[in-house]
């Protein structure tokens, strides 16, 4: 990363010296929180809190969960980002903006919106309580909240990487005589791969981090519903040092997953 | 490239203008305020404390309270942390414990209220819960507080009274969560407090518990050691524990300490 920086700051003469400061005083805003959050761990009981049952649970579930829901969003995503980016219909970027607003919706809003769908006396609820699925308090309630705020991020992410591949490769594919589903399957799907990668990352990391719809909708139980951010609040309540410990974890994962993305976007 | 570091000159400049703004709000608030009693107190004081502050700034003319309400836990958090408070008020008396530990009150809190717990039903009660029995019905989904929070550890006093094991869908980290899932229909039932039942009437029904004596929350309330409004804290103290701030406490369903 320091050395990315140097080589463009030597490359680009053109970027003035005053810079430097507002920009290195933006990096020390986000930088010297997750500092404090490292200096405030018991490293002595670091190792038993954070594989204490509750812990590990939540961890447990926080992964799969994610997972899951990024898997959704990859299989309602991928398609939702082709007709955007490849279609034109009337009202189209009206539906773009509706489908990407839970990106800015506050994630409380969003689960108060899945509990009027989802829930048990939701628009829906009575169909799938029919159907024999009951969704309120169980993991596919976390993985619907995760999913709901996670699905944006892949369609951006994809959507901006097919627009700047283009459509020569698709339209030459096509002439030559390749029906729609092989040039998407060899052509446009190899094309925007490093997106598409980058995308999903993108989802499982802002599904890890999902916690304002997850408590609104869901509801918290270990091993069931209560995910890792959701461990951290309650562990506040009662345990600040077993907080800072999952706290540091979840930053662990989060460096971890942003680093696989900046690394695949490089290459 | 260019393009791309006039944004991030475009943006620090514009974090630095933010920054400047604000402080300068801040400034003009502080000097044009006369004075400004704070209290911190436990969210399910929200509705009975408000109307006190309101109150007390009609018999103290010039005066204004700023009420900070949240999680007795996440008070004593900020008060530790050297949040600006005059008062605090705490929804039982572990919280207020370690306040006083900290030795952040002046002199002993006062008990002024206790609160027990009592099930919360949707309206028309749907799983048709009678008594605590009933609640532990699978087929009933109930949601509690976790055992880290006051309410959940009063619920834990109740099963362990009346010797039952309850089987929550979720276990939920504030009381308003609770309210919450079973005023959608989320949940059949809920044990939160006899005041929260009270103040969400109309979108819950209320259940007698009996069991509800094994768990009575007391409430104490305190001013805080560094207040520079010592004379003022008092007086809000005060009324709380006179007959006014008794007879507001006991409409909204609590009980003496």
């Amino acid at each position: 990363m320091a050395t990315r920086i140097a080589q463009r700051t030597r490359t680009d003469g053109s970027l003035p010296r005053w810079v430097f400061v507002p920009a290195g005083l933006g990096a020390l805003f986000v930088l010297l929180p997750l500092a404090a959050i490292g200096s405030k761990v018991r490293w002595g009981t670091f190792w038993s809190l954070i594989t204490s049952e509750s812990s590990l649970a939540a961890l447990g579930l926080s992964l799969k969960t994610s997972s899951a829901a990024t898997a959704l969003c990859l299989l309602l995503g991928v398609p939702m980002a082709l007709v955007l980016a490849r279609t034109h219909f009337p009202g189209q970027r009206i539906v773009r903006s509706l489908l990407l607003l839970p990106l800015v919706l506050p994630p409380v809003v969003g689960g108060i919106a899945l509990l009027y769908t989802f829930g048990r006396r939701g628009l829906l609820g009575h169909t799938f309580e029919v159907l024999g699925l009951q969704i309120a308090f169980s993991t596919t309630a976390v993985v619907i909240a995760q999913t709901f705020v996670a699905l944006p991020f892949l369609v951006v992410s994809l959507e901006g990487t097919l627009r700047s591949v283009g459509q020569r490769y698709e339209v030459v594919a096509a002439t030559l005589g390749g029906r729609p589903t092989f040039v998407f399957r060899r052509i446009t799907l190899p094309l925007v791969l490093p997106g598409l990668l980058s995308g999903a990352v993108l989802s499982f990391a802002r599904a890890l981090g999902e916690f304002g719809a997850t408590l609104t909708f869901a509801g918290s139980l270990q091993g069931v519903t209560r995910t890792l951010p959701l461990e951290i609040y309650l562990q506040r309540e009662s345990d600040p040092d077993a907080a800072v410990a999952l706290s540091l974890v979840l930053v662990v994962v989060a460096v971890l997953v942003v680093g696989f993305a900046q690394g695949r976007r490089e290459s | 490239m260019i393009t791309r570091q006039h944004t991030v000159a475009a943006t620090a400049a514009a974090l630095v203008v933010l920054t400047a703004c604000g402080s300068s709000e801040d400034a003009a608030t502080t000097s044009t305020a006369r004075s400004t009693l704070t209290v911190f107190a436990a969210a399910s004081l929200k509705a009975t404390f408000t109307q006190l502050g309101a109150s007390f700034e009609a018999s103290h003319p010039g005066v204004t309270v700023t009420f900070n309400f949240a999680g007795s836990s996440d008070l004593v958090t900020q008060i530790q942390q050297g949040a600006p408070a005059d008062v605090f008020a705490s929804a039982d008396t572990k919280n207020m414990d370690k306040a006083t530990a900290d030795s952040l009150i002046s002199g002993a809190p006062v008990p002024f209220a206790s609160n027990t717990l009592e099930i919360a039903v949707p309206p028309g009660n749907p799983a048709k819960v009678a008594t605590l029995k009933d609640i532990i019905n699978p087929a009933v989904k109930l949601v509690i507080c976790a055992p880290e929070v006051p309410c959940g550890s009063a619920a834990e006093k109740v099963e362990a009274a009346a010797g039952l094991a309850f089987t929550p869908v979720s276990e939920e980290s504030s009381v308003t969560d609770v309210l919450n899932k079973v005023a959608t229909g989320q949940a059949d039932a809920g044990l939160v407090y006899v005041t929260d039942v009270k103040g969400a009437a109309g979108k819950v029904e209320g259940v007698t518990l009996p069991e509800s004596s094994a768990a009575v929350n007391t409430y104490p309330i305190g001013a805080l050691a560094g207040t520079k409004n010592a004379s003022l804290a008092k007086d809000f103290i005060a009324l709380v524990t006179g007959a006014e701030g008794q007879k507001v406490l006991a409409d909204a369903g609590f009980a003496k300490p």
